[in-house]
């Protein structure tokens, strides 16, 4: 079985895992890491969403023994002690969420998002979650949410680059 | 959903990623970005006795300058295709179309190459590489073959890759002077394939149309040229009208699917408006 050694959420892990394991399952049943869902399992959904050496995936499509040697960011990962995310702070203020499933997909994306353009526009944002989706259809305050999130990390961008 | 059991091989370099494949037989499948192939491994569509993993195959990832193309490394991803300045100088076309490819996420595992050997005739790239003429180039323990893209899809989820070949990446060639490109997808949502896409190329010369190039997404198992449309137009003027009138031949010869996004016969409809869209807008048509 081969051996992985993965960074998540700060932490590195050394673990064997079966070549099938996917990263998803690695994530929830081996590390507990269970406040990224499972959605759709067939790569539409984004309810998976984490960050692989900084970059959004669907972590349903990608194996655990992909992520040896990387670094992997889970929703969890986000808060420094005790304090939110500034998107993660967004969505709450926002209200961007009716059930919650989508969200730390949608927040995780989001990140990423911003990291390739601090100030975009409701369309802009539309079409970078476009990987993204609500069964609630709440888009409206998820796109209020990243566009919140967006001014306040560009006053502040030395904590986004902390997360 | 879990994928049935599989060896799993990762090699380092291209001689030890053709080793492991010629070693592993018929059975075994090439792991790229996974995006197409481990969804269908998750629903048992799909199970290889083994995967070969490049991803630290470091010297297939990459674009180069090859004088008057350029090569494309096969396990460069989507995002980074989209992202290069050579790309962007000589083959806009591959640029604007992979933008379209799924969602930013699958774009950041998902390869050039690992879409093409999929050979998805609903996925994007392969009528532009038709459309662009670019040649496939596959390594196996029996040496190196160049394949034209217009050999290179079989069928359905078929290429012309033999089991013990590995595509080690593909020659675009550049789009000198006077040429302008479009690619003209029509999907219902975002990241949805493409029900029919036109990739176009066309060359002006003196305020007509010296030559153009055609390629159709999704009007049959595999991507095909629209050549009655090219003929139609060649030497005749750059005017939405012209290319209107050319582009009724757009779906002569070929096999459209029929499936819930629409009938064979509404995807003739779209190849037909698509096309003289495509067209109009890669010659800059007023």
């Amino acid at each position: 079985m081969p051996r992985v050694k993965v960074e998540v959420d700060g932490v590195t892990y050394e673990d064997d895992v079966e070549p099938r394991l996917l990263l998803i399952h690695y994530l929830r049943d081996r590390l507990g890491k269970v406040g990224t869902p499972i959605g759709c399992d067939t790569t539409n959904c984004g309810a998976c969403t984490v960050l692989l050496d900084g970059m959004s995936v669907k972590s349903c499509s990608v194996l655990a023994v992909q992520a040896d040697g990387h670094q992997v960011v889970t929703v969890e990962g986000l808060g420094i002690g005790g304090e939110l995310h500034p998107m993660q702070r967004a969505f709450h203020q926002e209200h961007a969420l009716q059930c919650g499933f989508c969200t730390p997909g949608m927040i995780m994306a989001s990140i990423d998002l911003l990291r390739d353009n601090a100030d975009p526009t409701d369309e802009e944002v539309r079409e970078g979650l476009e990987g993204n989706l609500c069964r609630c259809t709440g888009y409206q305050n998820i796109v209020r949410a990243v566009r919140a999130a967006a001014e306040e990390m560009r006053q502040a961008p030395e904590r986004e680059a902390a997360s | 959903m879990i994928p049935a059991q599989f060896g799993y091989v990762r090699p380092e370099s291209v001689d030890e990623a053709v080793a492991s494949l010629a070693e592993a037989g018929e059975d075994a499948k090439v792991l790229a970005g996974g995006q197409s192939l481990l969804p269908l491994m998750r629903l048992r569509l799909a199970y290889p006795e083994a995967l070969i993993d490049l991803d630290r195959v470091a010297e297939l990832r990459g674009v180069r300058d090859d004088g008057d193309a350029l090569f494309i490394g096969a396990m460069t991803t989507h995002h980074d295709v989209v992202r290069d300045p050579l790309v962007h100088a000589h083959a806009p076309l591959l640029a604007q179309a992979t933008a379209t490819v799924a969602d930013p996420a699958v774009r950041h595992r998902g390869t050039f190459g690992g879409s093409l050997v999929h050979a998805d005739p609903a996925g994007d790239l392969p009528a532009v590489t038709l459309a662009l003429d670019a040649v496939f180039v596959a390594r196996s323990p029996r040496g190196i073959r160049e394949i034209p893209a217009a050999d290179f899809f079989v069928d359905l989820l078929t290429s012309a890759l033999e089991p013990d070949e590995l595509l080690t990446g593909v020659r675009v060639p550049k789009l000198g002077e006077g040429w302008g490109c479009h690619y003209e997808k029509f999907h219902r949502t975002a990241q949805a394939w493409a029900i029919v896409g036109v990739a176009c190329a066309v060359r002006r010369s003196n305020g007509t149309v010296a030559e153009a190039r055609i390629a159709l997404t999704n009007m049959a198992s595999r991507p095909v040229r629209a050549h009655a449309v090219e003929t139609a137009v060649a030497g005749g003027p750059v005017s939405l009208d012209a290319f209107r009138s050319a582009a009724g031949a757009a779906a002569e010869g070929t096999d459209p699917p029929a499936d819930l996004h629409g009938s064979a016969e509404y995807r003739r409809h779209l190849a037909r408006v698509l096309t003289a869209r495509a067209l109009a807008t890669a010659a800059g048509a007023p």
